[in-house]
């Protein structure tokens, strides 16, 4: 069953174009992350589905309703965590959760057995009485989760709900959306992070209102079908700019240099691509490539304008080009 | 109604829990009614009048040392200047002239009519009151005291004219006046800055994704508000009452009831205003400018409304005060009711109920 249903979206904020007709569906029981960096449209993809902003073209089902014509009925089946805590700080854990427990529809004691749950899951239940301002990040997104889940929505929609979470909450999180999951819910959640792609189901990789590439992680993986090397070496943005401007494709991986090579390359010639630039090239060697691999090398080949061909086009072949 | 009663809920807990709000709901009304308080000065001894004495007479000088015999009057510091007897007003340095033109003793002999003449300072409305009724008392005893019993007295009178505030309105009408400026102001100021801190806080997007529709939001907005915002209207109205002394002639259940409608009214252009701004910041600027300048200057106030060129006459229909200051004002003095109010509760329904239409209606359930 398609929970998610989104054909040739697209919104524009003035001439900016946000989203540029993106399409993809969501099924039942299934986490799909989309990735990309800041701008890519993500925040404004995620809002278009939830109704909080009227898009300008194309059509988003959820469950099979139309949330232009049917939002009434959508919003209950409909989890939202936005980007930003938008939680009450002045509330405590508990009455943030029995605010938007009474705005679904739950008081007395079903909301008191959903809150229990929240709080199993969650761990939580300490802070119950603590203001949403004195929780720590983590602590924070999960009663901001909570709060989406309290409905028991069967669609959840998360917008970068792990950024600048620790990495132990980090984990905790995902292990709570794979119970989710495994209680029958989709995910939607965007993330900057490789290794959350890698959890999920399926994903996709965004930039500038277009999707890029998509599919299971190892589709993903596999998408890139040239080699990785990397050198164990922090370059200037000069050095990088002359190795990009003698043709190869490199970038900065934290304090490595990745070079992204053909098939058929050998690490004597790109050694000697980076002697050329001025880079220390010792220690160079070839690694497995990775998702993060495909995404850097994606957005170093950002896409073309579109010209008019079919969004799903568009948006299906951007790996294989 | 259900998602009303849990959005009031959790904005009584705002409420109580935000010392800004709060500092605006108490303190800023308090401190309103003091400031007033002290510029409205209601002590009324040692009026300063300076006589002009044009008949230069006996009895023309009784009549002076008369007034300042009387407790109620004493000499400027300066000296009136034949030429231009306002001078001492304008510049503050008497309250009032006296002017004893030429055949005061003569029509007092004959009995004939003669007028004296009173210029009164009205920019402090209530010292001009006071010397008015003094004066009239002073001149009213000498021409008795001059008769036999039994005679009538002649017919000198007192012809006053007030410069600068011909109305004389009286403190009870400022201070019943301001009542409805200050609950307008916290009223709008209230609503603006709950819903623009939702939209400068992110709250806004969660609640927008809930079941709920745009007048509920607005209603769980209004409601809490209306308490506090009454809780005010029973703070000043107290300062009114104990403080300055308004007298309470009318029906208060009454008074009551068009102080809600009224407060609905200041909530909703709150609203209004919420809807077109996104930083409390600038939510307070606009409903400060939106509701403190109208109320003020437009709505019977500072200003007769008959006094007005036309087309601002057209424009305090639209303001709100403008009915509740006459309410407000007829109900406490007067002890007027219904019968005599209804044309103000018309306007003030009218106008409550066109405002709250516009902020459910306007209120979008969008972010961006």
């Amino acid at each position: 069953m398609k929970t998610i249903e989104v054909k040739a979206l697209s919104k524009t904020y003035g001439s900016i174009l946000a989203v540029d007709r993106v399409g993809f569906t969501l099924e039942a029981g299934e986490i799909l992350a989309v990735a990309g960096p800041d701008g890519a449209g993500k925040t404004s993809l995620f809002r278009s589905i939830c109704g909080l902003v009227d898009f300008d073209g194309g059509e988003v089902r959820v469950a099979g309703l139309d949330v232009r014509t049917d939002f009434d009925a959508v919003k209950p089946l409909l989890g939202y965590m936005p980007e930003v805590f938008s939680l009450y700080p002045d509330l405590s854990v508990e009455e943030n959760l029995a605010f938007y427990a009474g705005l679904f529809g739950l008081g007395g004691d079903a909301f008191r057995t959903r809150r229990e749950r929240l709080y199993d899951f969650s761990g939580l239940r300490p802070f119950a009485k603590r203001r949403a301002e004195a929780l720590s990040g983590g602590m924070k997104q999960k009663l901001a989760l909570s709060c989406s889940l309290i409905h028991d929505p069967t669609v959840l929609v998360l917008d970068e709900p792990t950024t600048g979470v620790d990495p132990l909450s980090r984990k905790q999180f995902w292990d709570i959306l794979a119970e989710i999951r495994a209680g029958g819910a989709s995910i939607l959640l965007s993330t900057p992070y490789m290794d959350e792609v890698g959890r999920a189901d399926r994903a996709v990789f965004m930039d500038r209102g277009r999707f890029l590439a998509r599919g299971t992680p190892a589709d993903l993986v596999g998408l890139y079908n040239g080699k990785v090397f990397e050198a164990p070496v922090e370059v200037t943005g000069e050095q990088l700019r002359a190795l990009r401007a003698g043709g190869t494709t490199a970038a900065r991986v934290g304090a490595t240099l990745r070079v992204y090579a053909a098939r058929g390359a050998d690490a004597g010639a790109v050694a000697a691509e980076l002697g050329r630039a001025g880079v220390d090239a010792a220690g160079l060697r070839e690694r497995q490539p990775g998702l993060e691999d495909v995404f850097v090398h994606l957005m170093g080949r950002r896409p073309e304008p579109p010209n008019g061909e079919s969004p799903e086009e568009g948006m299906g072949g951007g790996g294989e080009r | 109604m259900r998602s009303t009663y849990y959005i009031a809920r959790k904005e009584v807990r705002h409420i109580l829990r935000d010392p800004r709000s709060l500092m605006i709901a108490i303190l800023m009304p308090i401190l309103m009614t003091l400031l007033y308080g002290y510029a409205i000065n209601l002590e009324v001894k040692d009026i300063k009048i300076a006589v002009l004495d044009y008949d230069n007479t006996r009895e023309s000088r009784e009549l002076a040392s008369r007034f300042y015999n009387s407790g109620y009057f004493i000499k400027p510091d300066a000296a009136p200047t034949l030429s231009d007897p306002e001078m001492l007003l304008r510049r503050s340095e008497a309250a009032a002239v006296l002017t004893i033109r030429p055949g005061f003793a003569e029509a007092l002999g004959e009995g004939s009519r003669f007028e004296v003449g009173l210029l009164l300072d009205g920019a402090d409305a209530n010292t001009a009151n006071a010397a008015s009724s003094y004066a009239e008392i002073v001149l009213r005893k000498m021409l008795v005291d001059r008769l036999p019993p039994g005679f009538d007295p002649p017919g000198v009178e007192l012809s006053q004219q007030v410069l600068y505030n011909p109305d004389l309105k009286s403190s009870h009408f400022f201070v019943l006046g301001l009542i409805a400026v200050i609950l307008m102001l916290v009223s709008a100021l209230l609503t603006s800055l709950t819903i623009a801190r939702e939209k400068e806080v992110g709250t806004l997007e969660q609640l927008l994704t809930a079941p709920v529709r745009p007048h509920e939001i607005v209603l769980g907005k209004i409601i809490p508000y209306i308490g506090l915002a009454g809780l005010d209207g029973l703070l000043v109205w107290s300062f009114a009452v104990f403080h300055f002394g308004v007298p309470v002639n009318g029906s208060m259940a009454l008074l009551s009831a068009f102080a809600v409608i009224f407060i609905v009214a200041a909530l909703s252009i709150g609203i209004l205003v919420s809807t077109l701004v996104s930083t409390q910041q600038v939510a307070m600027l606009v409903t400060l400018t939106l509701t403190m300048m109208p109320s003020v200057l437009l709505s019977g106030f500072a200003f007769e409304i008959k006094n007005m060129p036309r087309v601002l006459r057209i424009v305090t229909l639209i303001v709100p005060a403008r009915y509740f200051i006459v309410i407000i004002r007829s109900i406490m003095l007067k002890g007027a009711g219904l019968a005599t109010l209804w044309p103000q509760a018309a306007g003030l329904l009218a106008i409550a109920f066109v405002l709250i239409t516009l902020a459910s209606t306007r209120f979008k359930i969008k972010v961006g």
